[in-house]
């Protein structure tokens, strides 16, 4: 049985001065270390300052901005609405379904545009299709920071199965422009249904060998338990979202709670966490969530197969895409949280300001606060359990 | 509560720190006193009956006729309500209060509003650029902005 | 099984050129340094994956640069990032080569036109050897990339000076 701590942990710092045996005072100081950009666990190149007194950390700087690619000021010399999809696909480029739907939802919003019910489950089937290959991927490398290689292996296994099945659909492995305003771009090929059927069936049991592989694992638990405790109310306060935010014990989830699409015709829970390992919030938590989401989204896309409608893929919406004057802020559930997109037209073809409200951006924030007081490698813990994104945290 | 309701209990908490109030638009807003921000948005998320912890977005505009935006997206996770608050200010002078002290997660948005449009929050507690690097010059989202020639030795157009 | 596993019946002694033999112990092992931008970097920790293996052409993940020939540049450059780049080309040790994957650091990439913060190629910092096209490219387009610079590097000469 696995035995878990009951104290969340926070290191002692040394005093400022030791005192020898020979009554001499030493006085000591204060490492400032980098890690990154080019570092295998910063996920990405996102560059931490580290001050550390001997290897418990004092306090953490993230510094962003080394995948600023001007996604905003693109969209402002798009010719047309859908121009800028392809670049929605690229913030955050392991959840690009999820982008593309949140975007496209903020214009139909926008122009009040009613979609085909097909699209609507159609939407639903991708967008947690994605959902689970997000997760698999952050479970993945949570686990090769941790040191445990075979599930990052297993893991991209299972993914390359839902990318065969994205494929099939829109040609593409990771960035599909699929969901466009107004519709999606192609149809469901022949064959789709029988194939997600399958994936199903087939990744039910994966599952649970990698609970038992991993999450349950000695080594791994001793890792996270108690590690970055996230309290509730800091939580909110720092506008956390998604996993973070239901990790720390808040049952709230964009698509029961500020509903999109068609989720209210399924039966799929929220999952939150409730402290099984050590304490309510803290990264074992954060990861536990997204292997139990995983699972939820099965159901959904199970349920949503089976109800799927027929009909076309497109709304009947002009090719040049022109809404009236005024803005919009609509957010959706991405696998990292709230995803918004704030959108103001000025009347004309071209967008005159997109901005989007990226989950990983906000939640990266919160880094300082929760690894205060703990050590080095606890720190690359909190970074893998944020699961962050840099190309949707700089945009 | 209804957005009628949130504007009234906020014009009667802090008069005339509401400049305006639209009610109309499909998501409406309210138009605050660039300088007196703190203020509303404390009582904002202290008001019993409002309770907007959370504060989801903060946007920065730049409008093409000299003023820049802040816009200010506010969710209560208590009583499931939205409000959009506005604040302007001008190029000459643009400096909005800050509400990093109210809500954590306005902060890195308030750098952002200042690394890419040169919008100033007063008593922001580490306002300095975040996207950008730090010896970069001007603001790339206003729309007067031209791209430079190059930066440190890299030419930077196509 | 190998190249030299039971192939010879009477003699044991072999003859080749030097370079020949330096060539191919240098391609049959190119070391990687794990250095993932963007998204090519997702299509290239698949390509390390058990679906399409980059391990079994003898290209292992090295975290340093240090201990690295060659540098997969995968995903979009910014101004930002350039001069970390360039330090991390420095620091690499001599014989090293630079694949540029994707779009991103082949020109720019989608980003072109308007990007004011993107360099337009990592070319612009570091010389490149191989352009593998594509956004992102596929796992297979990478190891084809791979394979071109193997031949590259069968053709190289000790004597001969490399062109920077």
């Amino acid at each position: 049985m696995i035995e878990t701590r009951t104290l969340p942990t926070r290191y002692v710092t040394h005093p400022g001065e030791i005192k020898t045996s020979s009554g001499k005072t030493l006085r000591t100081d204060e490492m400032i270390i980098n890690m990154g950009p080019q570092h295998p666990s910063t996920h990405g190149v996102l560059r931490l300052e580290v001050v550390l007194d001997g290897e418990i950390v004092v306090d953490v700087i993230p510094h962003i901005g080394y995948l600023h690619r001007c996604f905003e000021k693109h969209a402002e010399h798009m010719t047309n609405y859908q121009q800028v999809i392809p670049y929605c696909d690229r913030m955050d480029y392991l959840a690009s379904m999820n982008n593309d739907w949140g975007y496209a939802l903020a214009i139909e919003r926008l122009m009040k545009i009613e979609v085909p019910p097909r699209v609507e489950y159609i939407r639903v089937i991708m967008a947690e299709l994605q959902r689970i290959a997000s997760h698999l991927i952050a479970i993945g490398t949570y686990g090769i920071d941790m040191g445990a290689f075979t599930p990052f292996l297993w893991c991209f296994r299972d993914r390359e199965r839902i990318l065969d099945l994205f494929e099939m659909t829109c040609g593409a492995r990771l960035l599909y422009n699929y969901i466009w305003v107004g519709g999606l771009s192609h149809d469901l090929p022949t064959g789709f249904v029988e194939k997600a059927k399958a994936f199903c069936a087939y990744f039910k049991p994966n599952i649970k060998e990698l609970n038992d592989v991993l999450s349950y694992n000695e080594i791994f638990v001793k890792r996270t338990a108690n590690v970055g405790v996230l309290p509730a109310d800091v939580a909110i306060n720092y506008a956390c979202s998604g996993p973070m935010l239901r990790a720390s014990g808040v049952n709230f989830d964009l698509r029961r709670d500020d509903p999109y699409g068609v989720y209210d015709k399924f039966e799929w829970e929220v999952v939150v966490g409730k402290g099984e390992m050590g304490t309510v919030g803290d990264c074992w938590d954060r990861y536990m969530v997204r292997v139990r989401e995983m699972e939820q989204s099965v159901r959904i896309i199970e349920q949503a197969l089976a109800q799927l409608p027929e009909g076309n893929v497109q709304a009947a919406i002009p090719k040049r895409i022109r809404p009236d004057a005024g803005e919009i802020y609509v957010r959706t559930e991405s696998p990292r949280g709230e995803l918004g997109f704030y959108v103001v037209s000025d009347g004309s073809g071209t967008p005159y300001r997109i901005k989007a409200r990226s989950p990983a951006f906000v939640n990266l924030s919160v880094l300082p606060e929760i690894s205060r007081g703990c050590m080095l490698a606890d720190l690359v813990a909190i970074v893998g359990s944020i699961d962050i994104v840099l190309g949707e945290v700089d945009r | 509560m209804t957005t009628e309701e949130i504007v009234q209990l906020l014009q009667s908490r802090c008069g005339n720190a509401i400049v305006e109030a639209k009610l109309e638009v499909p998501q409406p807003f309210v138009v605050v006193d660039s300088r007196r921000m703190r203020e509303v948005a404390f009582v904002l998320r202290d008001e019993e009956a409002l309770q907007f912890d959370y504060c989801s977005c903060v946007s920065g505009v730049d409008y093409n006729d000299g003023r820049l935006g802040a816009i200010y997206h506010l969710y209560s996770t208590i009583h499931r309500h939205k409000i959009v608050l506005k604040a302007f200010c001008t190029k000459e002078n643009p400096h909005i209060q800050s509400v990093t002290a109210v809500w954590g997660g306005a902060n890195w948005h308030e750098r952002e509003a200042y690394d890419l449009l040169g919008i100033i929050f007063d008593a922001h507690p580490d306002l300095r650029r975040i996207l950008l690097p730090y010896d970069w010059e001007g603001y790339p989202l206003r729309k007067d902005y031209k791209v430079p020639e190059f930066y440190n030795g890299m030419k930077v157009p196509y | 099984m190998g190249l030299l596993d039971q192939r010879f019946e009477k003699s044991n002694v072999l003859v080749t050129s030097l370079e020949g033999l330096l060539n191919w112990a240098r391609l049959s092992s190119l070391w990687q340094m794990q250095f993932g931008l963007a998204c090519c970097a997702i299509e290239m920790m698949a390509a390390s994956a058990s679906n399409f293996d980059i391990m079994r052409f003898g290209v292992i993940p090295r975290a340093t640069p240090r201990q690295a020939d060659v540098m997969i540049v995968s995903g979009t450059v910014t101004l930002k990032m350039a001069s970390r780049i360039k330090r991390l080309y420095d620091q690499m040790a001599e014989p090293r080569y630079v694949i540029s994957m994707g779009s991103c650091s082949n020109c720019g990439g989608p980003y072109w036109e308007h990007g004011y913060h993107v360099l337009k190629g990592v070319d612009r910092v570091i010389p490149v050897d191989v352009y593998v096209p594509g956004c992102p490219p596929r796992p297979e387009a990478l190891l084809e990339g791979i394979m071109k610079l193997q031949e590259k590097v069968r053709k190289e000469s000790v004597v001969k000076k490399k062109s920077a």
